[in-house]
């Protein structure tokens, strides 16, 4: 008869402080993701401050259907994911393999769509570098904003590449061995980090792609 | 962690999507300043409702509001303090 | 069972359980351990060869300085060898030292725990900060970088020669280390305190460390983001800082002293938290004030996020910004002065001893005050306009770091030595080090104020030759200072083969890590201790009825 479940490692007194620990640690680790993207929205709330038409002019290049159907596609990953964490709570192992399988498709949806857009915008020269090109009435800050753009998004893209890994492995792991057998903590902590990328999307969406549609 | 009825969960995505509509609308309707202070907000209520729901921040410890507020407030104190130099500079 | 004892303990040749240092003894044994004592001891060793490598630029430096043409390097390599010492000094000795050397060791112990709360973690700290430490060591020895290490933009990231990308990558890597240490120590000390271990009866160390680690977590993660913008806009050109599109330098400073700032607090607040340890050991009087210290603590530590734009008075900031930035900054002064009257008055009618740890902790204090003085006149305006890039800042930095936190981190070496190796150092040679320290480091960096007001800038090689009798001096100072951090370096080593075997208590201190033996075995305690006393449980009447018997 397998071990129902992983023993409690030696440092911990016991199952709860392990997972009170656990949970803990995931939220500080969200903590320090707070700061780190947050510098890149302090850049992009300065540069908005100082150059709003440049700004809002490039915005209305973006492709807002694009970006309103990704959301939509994290919204409802998340929602998954909800659901997924649930069914782990439940040792539910063939419901739980198969959410997180839901979830890593619709983030790797996400991942594509991302990648018409990029395209279209290379296409369009909004590249940063040498290439940039825009008959935008002010380029260079136009060329800015589009810095922010690629390097927001890209580094969001990064974190939710690495999310889609995890979550692949984890439903192999929930379908071929016993490891959230009466252990839903990891599932629960790759959940948190799949909603705080979801969040970060949720303000990056209005920021970038609708700074200024109703002119 | 206690399992949530599926309820809370379906709801609080149909929320999202609705809020995500309403996102969308708000944009194209000119509010002037206003626009941006209302796609945030909506955005705050969106994050608000994946942490308290999804995440099961209403359901944790007050220390776990305590560690998630920080995070916010540490960025605030960025944003607000290194905005003060930039909205000040062109003052007299 | 209670939280001290004042006897010394048996010694570790009558006991029979093997210790963390012995109990396993192959180089792999070491390398995966996941035991937090010996993490500690890796941490140890690599910091010390930082220490030397920073310390070699320096002395270098000292050495250029001696005359005021630039006759031992020309000025691009000088300017690599500050930003090698700043580097190196910063993110690979100060800001790790005590927290992951004493921190990792004591941490566990002081709260009554095995371990901390993710070891395997702890190591994965260990390898990060090395592998940043291989692409830093990898930038010098491949040609430098001359950009300070404060890399301003936009030399650093469009005109700048060397390997800026690699040192920002290597500072990157390192910085998630202390993110990963900074994570451990708060889940630690929130979760894993021994029963009976309340928050008002933890040792004023733990307080220190557990502020020390929201800064960690919440400061770090803005300086990997803007090393990342950084290396994006210098590798391919995504020009956040670019002035050519309106991109702006100041952007970089804030987010550079956002993190850079409250990175002092990093390096401060374990030293202050040790000089709370030694203190009422050696004066054998509970702390003064135990909360207003504790409290304190976590005061710098939210102010010290408040401050930044004191670093940016002159570079173009909002004056009403810096007007801002400045009153903060003179609040944030206020908690440091609180831990130095508390620990002033736990001298008052206290029975002194002045044994090596104390002799460190006594240098702390003075050159500490007189360093945290000097930056009141830094943080008001009017002042800092005509010191701010002069010596005079240097001088200020330089005795809060060396004269306070590296003083700190020797006192808190020689303090806990017994508990770490189970040897006694020398102890009169000891004290002779510590003297020679406190001169050398006084006649190093004292002329460096005079210097600085007098207008001799920093970062530059060459100098008006008024200024050279100050120079001689600080150089002189150097030589000695070198001299003196030889000495510990040497007799530590030396202690661990042949020093005196040390007693489980050889201080007769309070602290749970004191009951344990000399060396502790891996899991710390043989049974989780209860505690039931406050700590600094010292009294003089009885050390006085001791030393008279």
């Amino acid at each position: 008869m397998p071990s129902l479940a992983l023993p409690v490692e030696h440092q911990f007194d016991d199952a709860g402080q392990q997972r009170e620990a656990a949970t803990l640690g995931m939220w500080v680790f969200l903590s320090t993701e707070i700061l780190f993207f947050g510098g890149m929205f302090l850049a992009y709330t300065a540069y908005r401050y100082t150059y709003p038409q440049a700004f809002a002019e490039a915005s209305r290049q973006t492709l807002i259907a694009f970006g309103a159907v990704n959301t939509a596609v994290l919204l409802i990953s998340s929602t998954v994911m909800a659901f997924a964490v649930r069914a782990a709570s439940k040792n539910r192992r063939a419901l739980l393999g198969l959410l997180l399988l839901g979830t890593a498709g619709l983030g790797a949806l996400f991942l594509i769509i991302k990648g018409f857009e990029y395209a279209h915008e290379i296409k369009e020269h909004l590249l940063p570098g040498s290439r940039f090109y825009t008959n935008a009435s002010d380029p260079k800050h136009v060329e800015l904003f589009f810095s922010i753009y690629w390097v927001m998004t890209g580094v969001h893209a990064l974190h939710v590449t690495i999310g889609v890994v995890l979550i692949v492995f984890f439903a192999f792991r929930a379908w071929f061995t016993n490891a959230f057998l009466n252990r839903d903590t990891p599932v629960e902590l790759l959940g948190l980090y799949w909603h705080f990328v979801d969040i970060v999307w949720v303000f990056l969406f209005p920021l970038i792609y609708m700074i200024d549609r109703h002119s | 962690m206690r399992a949530l009825s599926p309820r809370i969960y379906l709801i609080t995505g149909a929320a999202l999507l609705a809020l995500l509509g309403l996102t969308i609308a708000a944009a194209y309707i000119n509010l002037g300043p206003m626009n941006t202070a209302v796609a945030m907000t909506i955005s705050l209520t969106k994050a608000a409702l994946i942490m308290l729901f999804f995440m099961h921040v209403r359901y944790s410890k007050s220390l776990l509001w305590i560690f998630v507020g920080a995070g916010f407030f540490w960025l605030s104190i960025m944003l607000v303090l290194a905005m003060s130099d930039y909205m000040s500079r062109g003052w007299s | 069972m209670t939280t001290a004892t004042l006897q010394p303990g048996p010694s570790p040749t009558t006991r029979s359980e093997p210790t963390y240092l012995n109990v396993r003894t192959t180089i792999s044994s070491w390398l995966l351990t996941t035991d937090h004592k010996r993490i500690a001891i890796l941490y140890m060793v690599s910091i010390t060869l930082f220490f030397f490598i920073g310390g070699a630029a320096a002395a270098l430096m000292r050495l250029e300085l001696l005359t005021p043409q630039g006759e031992l390097v020309t000025s691009e390599t000088y300017n690599k060898l500050f930003t090698i010492h700043g580097v190196v000094m910063v993110w690979f000795f100060l800001i790790p030292s005590i927290p992951t050397v004493l921190g990792n060791f004591l941490l566990p112990m002081m709260i009554g725990g095995r371990d901390v709360a993710f070891p395997k973690i702890n190591l994965a700290s260990w390898y990060l900060f090395m592998a940043g430490g291989l692409f830093t060591v990898f930038s010098i020895v491949t040609g430098g970088v001359d950009t300070g290490w404060t890399f301003y933009t936009p030399y650093s990231s469009t005109y700048a020669n060397g390997h800026v990308i690699a040192m920002a990558t290597g500072i990157f890597i390192a910085g998630f280390g202390s993110i990963a240490t900074g994570l451990n120590f708060i889940v630690t000390t929130h979760t894993m305190r021994a029963p009976g271990m309340t928050w008002s009866r933890l040792p004023l160390f733990v307080w220190s460390l557990y502020a020390t680690s929201v800064i960690l977590v919440l400061a770090t993660p803005v300086l990997a983001i803007l090393l990342a913008l950084l290396a994006l806009e210098r590798g391919f050109g995504v020009g956040i800082f670019n002035p050519a599109i309106g991109g702006d330098p100041l952007l970089f400073q804030h987010l550079f002293w956002f993190y850079s700032h409250p990175a002092v607090y990093i390096m401060i607040l374990p030293g202050m938290g040790v000089v709370s340890e030694l203190i009422p050991c050696f004066a054998r009087r509970k702390i003064f004030g135990y909360h207003f210290v504790a409290y304190a603590s976590i005061a710098i530590a939210v102010l010290g996020f408040l401050v930044w734009g004191h670093h940016m008075f002159v570079s173009s900031q909002s004056i009403y910004a810096g007007m801002i930035f400045s009153v903060l900054s003179f609040m944030v002064a206020i908690p440091s002065a609180i831990k130095v009257f508390n620990w002033t008055a736990t001298l008052y009618k206290g029975s002194i001893l002045f044994a090596t740890p104390m002799l460190y902790a006594l240098g702390f204090v003075g050159l500490f005050t007189i360093g945290g003085l000097t930056g009141l006149f830094l943080a008001a305006l009017a002042v800092d306009v005509h010191v701010h890039d002069t010596y005079f800042v240097i001088a200020h930095f330089h005795y809060i770091m060396v004269g306070g936190m590296v003083m700190a981190y020797l006192g808190g070496l020689h303090f806990w030595w017994p508990k770490i190796s189970g040897r006694m150092y020398p102890e009169r040679l000891a004290r002779l080090a510590a003297l020679t320290i406190f001169a050398g480091f006084n006649l190093t960096f004292f002329p460096q104020f005079i210097l600085g007001y007098l207008g001799m800038p920093r970062r530059y090689h060459v100098y008006a030759p008024e200024f050279q009798v100050l120079n001689v001096l600080s150089s002189a100072g150097a030589s000695i200072l070198a001299i003196g951090y030889l000495l510990p370096l040497a007799y530590l080593l030396w202690s661990w083969r042949y020093g005196k075997i040390a007693p489980s208590n050889p201080w007769r201190a309070t602290g749970l890590e004191w009951t344990t033996p000399s060396p502790p075995p891996k899991d710390n305690f043989e049974i989780t201790p209860v505690v039931t006393t406050e700590p600094y449980q010292y009294d003089p009447e009885a050390a006085e009825l001791e030393a008279h018997a």
